[in-house]
């Protein structure tokens, strides 16, 4: 029976990790709910995002936080420009995410003829620094991305719930004919929503950048876990995700304590079916 | 003419392939062949559930990875001869698939998005029983010590042989499918569901084989590409390389198409080659990204989907013409029908086809409807009435299979098919239509009208279900529309093209669910002779109608729900008149 030190610190990290897969779970649930695009390109810009942080910082030492600020408004100006592409062809889901996929492919090219296929480890004092609480190790990496990730959660939410604009992309999602009718600019708004998914990707790839070692191959390794996320939750939600989230990193990081690493998959997929399977969905 | 000077071309290209590694193939353009064909048979196969119904996979690898797995078990550990081994690595890939499908489409609620993540989980939940288990453990399996046969004149074309074969059989099943009944049916639940199962596709039964036969095609490719590559890996094998690259050759060639991701198949392959011949290879993957990025964008039907598009186009075209210049011969009278419905119309006593005894329905908590009985006597006609949100519907679609009975039961002609799935129902002998046409938008009319007649009570062959669709596409109006989509026609004519699909299937009894509703008044007018001489030939009618000039005029017998509950019976005359159905409609306030 492994110790209570060891599963409190499996839990943490449980919780960190979900707090990531939170907030890219976030952006993708966005634009699959409210834009109904399943948009594979977010793994794209979050991996963009986190070697851009990556390169500002080696070669011109600028600190992680202040590219950040840097990197989310030229991501939100990038979604907002893929989006009016998008936006010219009437599209189907399904045929959002071969688009995308195809975008993507791109860009792991992209990344990988200009940072190499190798790994790359950005080096920071976030990561250095540690700190303690109540016998559990706590990095500044992690302590940030968690922090980062239920700000942003809670700010989309208060921007879907609290304001106008909020108001009118939930209720063009619901019946864009109506909402049309009511005077909302669905066009307008769609192109707005995806520069904000494009913006949450870029705070997600800061993370990533922080906590994770880089390698454009990665790009695809994440798909899957993020997607039984975003399931777990409702599409469309600001809150969901990171539910899912934390379930499902938590679930991994005790399953890699108590049983091995190699079963974590295992468990968060079975989690995945078993909701997919047993949902009460409206009839 | 033309189709023999295309079988021809086919025969000589399928000869010559098998030819070729005699007459000189060099070794490097026969592993090119080998990675086309490889790609052709997962793409294709694929294709068989997922293009045709739908329901897309992203399973495929996990199929293709029980294969790769298969074979380096059987081959190895149990020492099979390597065509036993393949053949077996399929079946354990199709049996894994009923296993899912069992679990899987049984949920009702699962449809599209849900069916594609959960085929996706399973690759990675195979995988990680894979590399933790004496399967794989870890390091990966060798096969090098595995014999194989040599077919052919050098080493290396066994594996040219093996795809080739695979190919041209996955292929040629695959057409097949599309061509026959169980195509169209699968096509028909790509355009929706539940319209399918109560034309009486069984659908659960088409999407398990359909997803079966796609798995076992895609378990052999993997045995054979395991011995082919001779050394298989988890990280190699159960990544999002195969589930991806299959959709995005079958979109890109089209996948309502059998020839589709062939097409899209060689095209892909062909690209992905140029480019890694190189150090152009980067560039050449960020090119590829682009161009299907482009693709998808521009053709969202495929390929092939596209060029069919242009083809119906021009033909439709030309037949306007030609339309224009024949009108004359159009306003044919209508020849009567010459088959019989169903036992003889002789008989005196008044037969009960349909009895419907206490029959419930509870929605959690809501009672959409409580203790209805009704009969429906043979050669009648029936008006169910009542105000919106009486049950009318509900009560259709529990006597027709679509939700089942809370209690109660349903006897079709005399036998009990309370319960029954819908499809099982129609087959029995009864039809519906709904309110709002709900045609298979992706099948012409005459497809359309075909499907039900396939699929209805009767074993028809090919050519005697396009007999029939054709006799009730007249008897409806419908023969000139016969090559239309769906969409190309207006809504009058989409509410006959249900009565035609309904009809086609011959029916004992038939539930209109408001065919008049939306008409204009002479439209309305010829549905009622329609239905006229639809009852004239023996078939009962529920009829479920708002428009009380019509209910009145063709009625028998009126029966009216209110609040789920059977409120009044009797003549129309007779009913109309009564207080509580006047209250019912109307309100308390009106004497």
């Amino acid at each position: 029976m492994p110790s209570a030190g060891l599963l409190s610190q499996a839990l943490a990290s449980g919780i960190f990790l979900g707090a990531l897969y939170g907030l890219i779970g976030l952006g993708i649930g966005l634009g699959w709910g409210l834009l109904r695009q399943i948009n594979l390109a977010h793994f794209a810009w979050v991996f963009l995002s986190a070697y851009a942080t990556y390169e500002l910082k080696t070669r011109l030492g600028i600190d992680p936080l202040i590219s950040l600020v840097m990197l989310v408004p030229v991501f939100a100006l990038l979604g907002m420009a893929v989006q009016s592409l998008l936006m010219r062809f009437a599209i189907t889901p399904f045929n959002s995410l071969l688009v995308t996929f195809g975008m993507t492919v791109s860009v792991e090219a992209l990344l990988q003829w200009i940072w190499s296929a190798d790994f790359r480890r950005m080096a920071s004092i976030y990561e250095e620094h540690k700190f303690r609480l109540s016998g559990v190790v706590i990095t500044y990496s992690e302590a940030i991305t968690l922090c980062l990730s239920f700000a942003l959660v809670g700010l989309v939410w208060w921007m879907l719930h609290r304001t106008d604009i909020g108001k009118s992309v939930r209720a063009s999602a619901e019946d864009s004919e109506i909402a049309t009718a009511f005077g909302i600019h669905a066009k307008r708004l769609g192109i707005w929503l995806a520069g904000l998914c494009a913006a949450l990707a870029a705070c997600a790839g800061v993370c990533v950048a922080l906590m994770f070692t880089l390698a454009p191959s990665q790009i695809f390794s994440w798909i899957g876990v993020i997607f039984a996320v975003v399931m777990i939750g409702r599409l469309g939600s600001a809150l969901t995700p990171l539910v899912g989230g934390l379930i499902i990193g938590i679930i991994e990081s005790m399953t890699m304590a108590l049983i091995a690493p190699t079963w974590a998959p295992l468990a968060a997929f079975m989690v995945l079916i078993l909701i997919l399977l047993f949902r009460r969905g409206h009839e | 003419m033309n189709k023999k000077l295309k079988s021809t071309a086919v025969i000589l290209l399928l000869a010559l392939l098998f030819a070729a590694p005699y007459i000189g193939l060099p070794v490097h353009l026969q592993s090119l062949l080998y990675v086309i064909f490889f790609w052709i048979t997962l793409a294709t196969s694929w294709n068989i559930l997922s293009g045709y119904s739908g329901y897309f996979s992203f399973g495929h690898g996990a199929f293709f990875g029980v294969g790769m797995y298969g074979m380096a078990t059987l081959a190895t550990k149990a020492d099979w001869p390597v065509v036993p081994a393949a053949l077996g690595s399929g079946v354990v890939a199709a049996l894994l698939a009923l296993v899912i499908g069992a679990l899987v489409f049984n949920a009702r609620k699962i449809r599209g998005e849900s069916f594609a993540l959960i085929t996706l989980a399973v690759g990675f939940v195979l995988a990680t029983i894979v590399v933790n288990t004496p399967l794989d453990g870890g390091p990966g399996v060798y096969l090098m010590s595995v014999s194989l046969p040599q077919w052919g004149p050098k080493p290396a074309s066994t594996f040219y042989y093996a795809s080739l074969v695979l190919a041209v059989l996955c292929v040629g099943v695959a057409r097949w499918v599309f061509h026959a009944k169980a195509g169209l049916g699968l096509l028909a639940i790509h355009d929706d569901e539940d319209s399918a199962e109560v034309n009486g596709v069984p659908t659960l039964r088409l999407k398990m084989a359909a997803f079966a036969l796609s798995s076992f095609f895609a378990g052999i490719m993997g045995a054979v590409h395991a011995l082919y590559v001779s050394y298989v890996t988890v990280g190699e094998t159960f990544n999002i390389t195969v589930p991806l690259t299959v959709v995005l050759m079958s979109i890109l060639g089209g996948s309502r198409h059998w020839l589709g991701p062939m097409v899209g198949a060689v095209l892909i392959t062909l690209l992905l080659n140029a480019f890694t011949a190189g150090d152009s290879a980067l560039v050449g993957r960020i090119i590829i990204g682009l161009v299907l990025a482009g693709a998808v964008l521009v053709m969202p039907r495929g390929i092939v989907g596209t060029w069919q598009l242009r083809l119906h186009k021009r033909q439709m075209q030309s037949s306007k013409h030609t339309r224009q210049e024949s009108s004359v011969h159009a306003t044919q009278e209508v020849e009567p029908v010459k088959r019989e419905t169903a036992a003889s119309a002789a008989t005196s006593a008044p037969e009960k086809v349909l009895e419907v005894r206490g029959l419930s329905k509870h929605f959690s908590g809501i009672r959409a409807l409580q203790q209805v009985d009704l009969d429906l006597y043979k050669g009648e006609i029936l008006g169910l009435l009542g105000p919106n949100g009486s049950g009318k519907s509900t009560f259709i679609n529990v006597v027709t299979g679509h939700y089942r009975p809370t209690e109660g039961t349903v006897m079709l002609a005399g036998q009990s098919c309370t319960g029954w799935p819908a499809h099982r129902i129609r087959r029995q002998g009864l039809s519906r239509t709904y309110q709002i046409p709900r045609p298979f938008h992706g099948l012409t009319v005459l497809q359309n009208v075909t499907l039900a007649a396939q699929y209805g009570g009767a074993n028809l062959t090919a050519s005697q279900a396009l007999e029939e669709a054709h006799e009730w596409m007249r008897f409806t109006g419908l023969e000139e529309k016969a090559d239309c989509y769906p969409d190309e026609i207006n809504l009058h004519q989409r509410k006959f093209l249900e009565l035609a699909r309904a009809l086609a299937a011959r029916p004992q009894v038939l539930l209109l669910d408001e065919v008049l509703s939306g008409l204009t008044p002479s439209e309305i007018n010829s549905a009622v002779q329609t239905i006229r001489r639809i009852r004239d030939r023996g078939t009962s009618i529920v009829f479920v109608e708002h428009v009380m000039s019509a209910v009145l005029a063709l009625s028998d017998r009126l029966v009216v729900l209110n609040q789920g509950q059977v409120i009044a019976e009797g003549l129309p005359q007779d009913v109309m008149s009564r207080h509580e159905v006047v209250s019912a409609y109307l309100g308390d306030g009106v004497v």
